[in-house]
């Protein structure tokens, strides 16, 4: 690793201070998990690192506010995973954060820090998109909000300026109940990144909320509001070429090591059935 | 550049004072330093666990954070397992009895995983087991001896 400086600061203001100091040569350190790794590769070769664990407005924190469940900076997976409120409201986030790398990684790796690093292949991002989740974001001229599925860019790419930080990421309290499902491909069970990863949401109107990630260059959100996905007495038949429409955007990865891309399209609708009919009978349960 | 950074951090319960470099890892820091050599570098990007410690009791990859970042937090290697004798904990007992340590090298991070576990859940289930050592690669494969000693030192608490 090539040595840098350590800035601890005490505020969100003070770490925008320092970003907006060290323009493009500083780094923010949260969890650290892929971080580190980069910093140890070279990289990554910034002259400052800034751990923003000792904020104390980003400390580990899920709280409701105004409509939203608003996860702060540091929160790891596993107090995400523990938290009653997540479970009960967005139990595809707890099953993405829950197999998020191992314990050892969940006990450092944040959320925040997941949907920042722009891996295509993040857990957390579909369930994030299927939620409508927005992050707050701090920075020179003040805080903003917008909306996960806008601040995605692309591979390794977030709409996030030199000079800002992510605060929070809120997920808005749904007024009426929907049903969720969070489901991925690995080679094998714990510690692997995924091949595909997908969350379905229903809601009682019929709109079926479909996101998927790994298979392109950033997670995608697509809606269909035709009722038949949602509707639990459809035959699979019938769904199928709804569900298939749902993923002609899907572009994975000809070179990647994981899977091949053939697999993966054709996994693809597999997937998206079986967190469908786990999403409708959970919505079912819930009214 | 190359200044260090003053860090107050307990280990295996004693309390120490170092001068941290800011790009040396706490796994680093651990065996360079401290001279605690149980905890192993392996491959350093978060996925075999040989590096294991507990951090304020909770399992992490010390090759995976930066020593600065711990001040002040208890650590737990897996020379803190025994007790101020030297003598084997219940679990360590049970992974020789179950003949668990074949080449020994992840045995140190399998042993600080499982302890953590059994902090949470004295008795764990096979499942528990599994899951809390999903994080902690054999490349001997001794994972039944091992979650069969995890499970015997968890039964064994029933005495």
């Amino acid at each position: 690793m090539q040595p840098f400086t350590y800035a601890r600061p005490e505020t969100v203001e003070a770490a925008i201070a320092l970003l907006a100091e060290h323009r493009g040569d500083a780094e923010l350190l949260a969890g650290g998990t892929d971080l580190i790794i980069e910093l140890r590769n070279r990289w990554k070769t910034p002259k400052v690192v800034i751990d923003l664990k000792r904020i104390d407005e980003l400390a580990p924190a899920i709280v409701e506010k105004d409509g939203f469940l608003s996860i702060s900076a540091s929160t790891v997976m596993a107090d995400i995973v523990a938290d009653e409120r997540v479970q009960r409201l967005f139990p595809a986030l707890v099953e993405a954060a829950d197999v998020v790398g191992s314990i050892q990684i969940r006990n450092r790796a944040t959320l925040a820090g997941n949907i920042c690093n722009g891996s295509p292949a993040a857990d957390t991002a579909p369930p994030l998109l299927v939620y409508e989740a927005e992050v707050v974001i701090a920075g020179t001229e003040g805080r903003r909000r917008m909306r996960v599925d806008d601040f995605i860019v692309g591979r390794g790419e977030v709409a996030l300026g030199d000079a800002e930080l992510v605060t929070a990421i809120e997920l808005p309290i749904p007024a009426e109940p929907i049903g969720s499902a969070f489901t991925r491909m690995t080679r094998r069970r714990g510690t692997d990144l995924a091949s595909i990863t997908l969350c379905c949401g229903v809601d009682s109107a019929g709109m079926t909320r479909l996101a998927y990630g790994s298979v392109g260059p950033r997670a995608l959100l697509i809606l269909d509001d035709s009722g038949v996905l949602a509707d639990p007495a459809a035959t699979h038949e019938e769904k199928a070429p709804y569900l298939d429409r749902m993923f002609v955007d899907a572009s994975p990865s000809p070179t990647s090591m994981r899977a091949g891309p053939e697999y993966r399209v054709a996994m693809l609708p597999v997937l998206g059935a079986r967190a469908l009919q786990t999403a409708i009978e959970r919505l079912a349960h819930a009214t | 550049m190359n200044d260090t950074v003053h860090i107050t951090v307990t280990v295996n319960g004693e309390q120490r004072e170092l001068d941290a470099a800011p790009h040396h890892t706490l796994l680093d820091v651990v065996r360079d330093d401290i001279h605690l050599t149980g905890t192993k570098e392996c491959c350093v990007v978060g996925e075999c666990g040989a590096c294991t410690v507990l951090v304020d009791g909770r399992p992490m990859n010390s090759c995976l954070m930066l020593a600065v970042e711990v001040d002040g937090s208890e650590i737990l290697t897996v020379e803190g397992l025994t007790d101020p004798d030297g003598r084997l904990s219940a679990l360590q007992e049970a992974f020789l009895t179950t003949g668990a340590a074949q080449c020994g090298f992840c045995i140190p991070g399998q042993l600080v995983s499982a302890h953590a576990l059994m902090a949470a859940h004295p008795e764990p289930t096979l499942d528990q087991i599994q899951e809390a050592l999903a994080g902690n690669l054999c490349r001997c494969a001794g994972y039944e001896q091992m979650a069969e000693a995890v499970f015997m030192a968890g039964k064994e608490g029933d005495r």
